[in-house]
């Protein structure tokens, strides 16, 4: 029981740092970043070539993912989604430019990268075992108080500076942000980057755990999506609820479901379809939007 | 006059262009060879080895003047098609390769994709290459498959009972991914390590292709203690973390899989917990490895960067098609002319050192030559590069 509690903490903590980039981008500009999966590998990539390649320490090769994410997430705003929505009112314009992205970064990926799988040596070597009833290998642990870490400074920029706080009011209702004063330009493009940079920021941690290869994007996305649309979309509070739900019951369930085979998502799945019809909102969410 | 000379000098350029065009052209014929297989998404690097294998031999031997076939010295061009581990893209595939006259296809990498173009190989009259496994690709009444490999069924029996003579091995668990291919792979392999009599102690546990976390998933398995783990069907981006997801987890037994592996993506993933790792590779290891082996090796390298260890095995597939033609140029455009060479073809083996042949086998599996014959080389993963544990061949 310990080591299934332990593995959903783990797997909620690299989840909800997933999902809270995505429904950040989500709340702000009502945008569905189908590639937030693909920045994901990305940043996994520049974290390895920084480690692996350049030799340099993990902790930069963590700033570089961080770094490039956010310059990428601004500048897709900027040109991409930003003359998009000024032009369309149509979802589906945004929704068919976020895929067209994820299309062309697992190519830039492919061409920068390779089709290889690639991984960096462990941070941290040995194993926590408790008595053989939890045992969790060190560079885990760290990787997971790191996420938490970043989910905490992340919910404390969020509610106490300035940029956090415009960034909310824009996300309860843009036109009345922009009526009191708030730059909805910059702040969106501010919060793009932060979104892509949370994106960039987990797969430099887990490249570490778990490596990294281009075809992790699109069921990187998937799971991103299952997990805002547990907590409820565009809620940060959310997310987080999201991220730790999905973890732990896919720890359960690969402990308790081994016998019957691969059924964890399965079940998942079924689970949400009902949880969706009895409460679309998600936990969190406002049946209003 | 300056003008006059110009215009001069550029339509006399123009026809020397042109003649040149067109007496490069004329000098060597193309021969078109197919790849349908999964050059994107997280199985990408086993098609993608199999495309750069055949595009660097193809220039290798471009740059040679080109092969003669018969009275005519064709240029290799190889057309890629990327299946994205799709049955219903590789039908696509093998229907474009139809289109474009191409009679030789390398591919597809996995087993739905191989069952689903069967029809169109074998309506267009077209000669195919998969690298799966299912037994009814190659037995008769089909006739237009060849595997491009040694399947799992044949390099299983042969790894475990190497292990219950040497290793001392007597329990075993497999775990797979939950696709066709590991899957099969799975059965078979548990089916043969039983008829060995080995105790299978678990071979229900499967996983999500897009795993992140393997210490849940292998958990219950590691409890039953086995003294070999098979990863059966195992990509190569899943290999690492599932061996250091074992080892962390205490397992301190043998790993094994009958998939080839990537001996760098196995030293950045698992580092030292890797080592010990057996898999089945290729002809490039020190012992076998001809000079043109390591010449290949090389201009693999030259153009992309990289090798990968999988292109030992994915040599082979583009170096019979060429050299079958040869022996029987009639079969240009007339796979059955193909077959009827097959039983018979015997050619030298550039890859490897020695009199080793290129032969068509798998009348035991598949009861007709429907097999390349590749070595069935056994790897062990130490420090970083595998070291050979045995050498079989397939008959």
């Amino acid at each position: 029981m310990e080591q299934i509690l332990a593995n959903g903490l783990y797997l909620g903590a690299q989840y909800a740092l997933i999902a809270l980039g995505l429904t950040l981008i989500f709340s702000l500009m009502n945008v569905l970043n189908f590639a937030h999966g693909q920045m994901y590998v990305f940043g996994g990539f520049v974290t390895y070539t920084v480690v692996a390649q350049f030799g340099l320490p993990f902790i930069v090769g963590l700033i570089a993912s961080a770094l490039v994410l956010a310059v990428m997430g601004a500048l897709i705003e900027r040109f991409l989604f930003r003359p998009v929505i000024r032009k369309s009112k149509r979802d589906e314009s945004t929704m068919l430019l976020a895929a067209g992205i994820a299309f062309f970064l697992d190519a830039v990926i492919l061409l920068l990268f390779g089709e290889k799988q690639r991984g960096v040596p462990k941070v941290v070597n040995g194993v926590f075992n408790w008595d053989m009833r939890l045992i969790m290998p060190y560079d885990r642990i760290l990787i997971a108080v790191l996420a938490i870490a970043l989910i905490v400074g992340f919910i404390l920029f969020m509610q106490y500076s300035r940029t956090g706080r415009a960034m909310r009011a824009l996300a309860q209702d843009r036109m009345a942000a922009q009526l009191m004063g708030v730059d909805v330009d910059r702040y969106s493009m501010i919060g793009f980057a932060l979104g892509a940079m949370l994106a960039g920021l987990v797969g430099g941690l887990l490249v570490t755990i778990t490596g990294i290869n281009l075809g992790m994007g699109g069921p990187t996305s998937v799971k991103a999506f299952l997990m805002i649309m547990i907590g409820g979309a565009g809620v940060i509070s959310g997310a987080i609820a999201g991220g730790f739900i999905l973890g732990m019951m896919e720890s359960i369930g690969l402990t308790v479901l081994a016998a019957y085979g691969d059924v964890t998502y399965l079940v998942i799945f079924v689970t949400l379809m009902i949880f969706l019809a009895i409460r679309p909102q998600g936990l969190m969410g406002k049946p209003w939007g | 006059m300056k003008r006059r000379n110009f215009l001069a000098t550029t339509g006399l350029s123009l026809v020397l262009a042109v003649a040149a065009t067109t007496s490069a052209w004329a000098e060597n014929a193309k021969l078109k060879i197919g790849f349908v297989g999964v050059t994107s998404g997280p199985a990408a690097a086993w098609g993608i080895s199999n495309q750069r294998s055949m595009e660097t031999r193809a220039a290798w031997l471009n740059e040679l003047g080109g092969v003669k076939i018969g009275d005519v010295t064709y240029d290799i061009e190889i057309v890629p098609f990327d299946d994205q581990k799709d049955p219903k893209r590789a039908i696509a595939g093998m229907e474009k390769m139809a289109q474009d006259g191409i009679h030789y296809v390398v591919g597809p990498n996995v087993d739905d994709g191989a069952a689903a173009v069967r029809p169109v190989a074998e309506q267009n009259g077209i000669m195919y290459f998969p690298y799966a496994f299912p037994k009814e690709l190659y037995t008769a009444p089909a006739s237009n498959a060849i595997l491009g490999m040694v399947a799992n069924y044949q390099s299983g029996p042969a790894i475990y009972k190497y292990l219950m003579e040497n290793k001392g091995v007597k329990k075993v668990a497999f775990i797979a991914g939950n696709e066709s291919d590991p899957l099969s792979q799975r059965d078979s392999g548990s089916a043969a390590a039983k008829a060995l009599g080995l105790e299978v102690v678990s071979d229900t546990v499967t996983y999500q292709m897009d795993t992140t976390d393997f210490t849940p998933v292998l958990l219950p398995v590691i409890q039953t203690a086995p003294d070999l783990l098979v990863l059966s069907g195992v990509s190569p981006a899943n290999a690492p973390q599932l061996i250091r997801s074992a080892r962390e987890l205490g397992y301190t037994g043998l790993i094994s899989t009958e998939t080839a592996q990537d001996a760098a993506v196995l030293a950045e993933g698992a580092g030292e917990l890797a080592n010990g790792f057996i898999s089945v590779g290729g002809a490039s290891t020190p012992e076998l490895a001809s000079d043109a082996m390591k010449e290949f090796v090389k201009r693999y390298t030259d153009m992309f960067g990289e090798y990968n260890d999988e292109s030992n095995t994915k040599v082979y597939a583009l170096e019979y098609i060429i050299e079958t033609l040869k022996a029987n140029p009639a079969a240009i455009d007339n796979v059955e002319e193909f077959k009827k060479t097959m039983d018979t073809f015997s050619a030298p083996n550039p890859f490897m050192v020695g009199d080793a042949k290129l032969s068509y086998v798998g009348t035991t599996s598949f009861g007709q030559k429907r097999q390349v014959s590749v070595p069935l080389v056994v790897n062990e993963f130490k420090d970083g590069k595998f070291e050979t544990l045995f050498v079989a061949q397939v008959d």
